[in-house]
């Protein structure tokens, strides 16, 4: 399956967003917070994202979904083309879109697709 | 000839400017962003030398990759990745021994990492505003055979006068972009930073 990982400055807000996605998306489906700094504050950490990514790697993929600033651009410096990606979509719906998709056993373009769609979904 | 030495006091300096501005950097972010600025790039330079200190690296290419992997690891705000990707990009361009002409071509690309990583062009408020105009300055100072003392002056220089243009600018990345107008009429701390940095290499040159 494709890992996902949701990247925030907020360590709660990845924690909770990734307890939503297995949630709805099923117990199996590799999903990793990476959120806060190092030293649990407010902020991004490289080293953090990067054990996420080794988390979740089960050798189909990554796709990373950062909430934003800091975050963008901390998970574009893992970029790994066709390995490790970064969804550029909201945050809740891109995660819940990805996992869901990855947990159906799809490849990563077509997970990295499905968190894209999310950025047009209407809620009215 | 720009040794390694010269490149560890740049970082030196550096952090003594930072430490020395870091009250007017976080005025500058509170006015426009999260007030974290200063103290973010004065505990990510206080690594560097930390890290610098340990590894003692021998080339000018090794000091700023040093340098740049520490900040990428060790500032949580986006003024890590960035500057991070400058040095970086930077350390892996420059070659030994380090002339004028390579060190303008190796800035040059690091700018383009900064860039092409932020997604930010002059004009939109960031630290770009300041780094573009240096790298220009070391461009036309290598072809018209200036020393490196006075290249150096003018890149600082050129990053100083390239801060003050954010100042009526609107912010088009970054946090402050969610300001809108309201950004208009400060400084970009980035920018602010940027100038800061290009005046302690001016300074360790001298």
């Amino acid at each position: 399956m494709v890992g996902v990982v949701l990247v925030s400055h907020s360590a709660g807000l990845a924690a909770e967003t990734v307890a939503l996605a297995r949630g709805i998306a099923g117990e199996d489906v590799p999903v990793a917070a990476a959120g806060g700094t190092w030293e649990g504050g407010l902020g991004t950490s490289v080293d953090v994202i990067e054990a996420a990514v080794r988390g979740v790697d089960q050798g189909d993929g990554v796709v990373l979904i950062p909430d934003l600033g800091s975050s963008v651009l901390t998970a574009r410096l893992l970029e790994d083309a066709g390995r490790v990606v970064v969804a550029d979509v909201p945050f809740v719906e891109g995660a819940i879109a990805a996992a869901v998709t990855a947990g159906a056993g799809s490849p990563l373009a077509e997970v990295l697709a499905a968190a894209e769609e999310a950025r047009t979904y209407r809620k009215l | 000839m720009m040794e390694a030495e010269l490149f560890v006091a740049w970082f030196e300096e550096a952090a003594r400017q930072v430490r020395d501005n870091r009250d007017r950097l976080t005025r500058l972010d509170a006015a426009i962003g999260d007030a974290d600025h200063g103290t973010n790039i004065d505990r990510g330079l206080t690594e560097v030398l930390k890290e610098l200190a340990e590894s003692a690296p021998r080339s000018p290419g090794e000091v700023l990759t040093t340098a740049g992997a520490t900040l990428i690891r060790r500032v949580g705000g986006a003024s890590g990745p960035l500057y991070g990707s400058l040095f970086r990009q930077m350390g892996k361009t420059l070659e030994s021994p380090v002339t004028l002409a390579r060190f303008a071509g190796a800035f040059e690309e690091g700018v383009v990492a900064v860039e092409r990583l932020g997604k930010a062009t002059m004009g939109d408020k960031t630290m770009v505003d300041a780094l573009i105009p240096a790298s220009r300055a070391l461009a036309l100072a290598v072809r018209d055979g200036v020393d490196v003392r006075r290249a150096l002056d003018q890149a600082a220089r050129a990053a100083a006068e390239g801060a003050k243009t954010t100042i009526p600018l609107q912010a088009r990345k970054g946090r402050a972009s969610y300001l809108g107008e309201r950004s208009i009429g400060h400084e970009d701390p980035g920018a602010a930073s940027a100038a800061l940095f290009m005046a302690a290499l001016a300074a360790v040159a001298t």
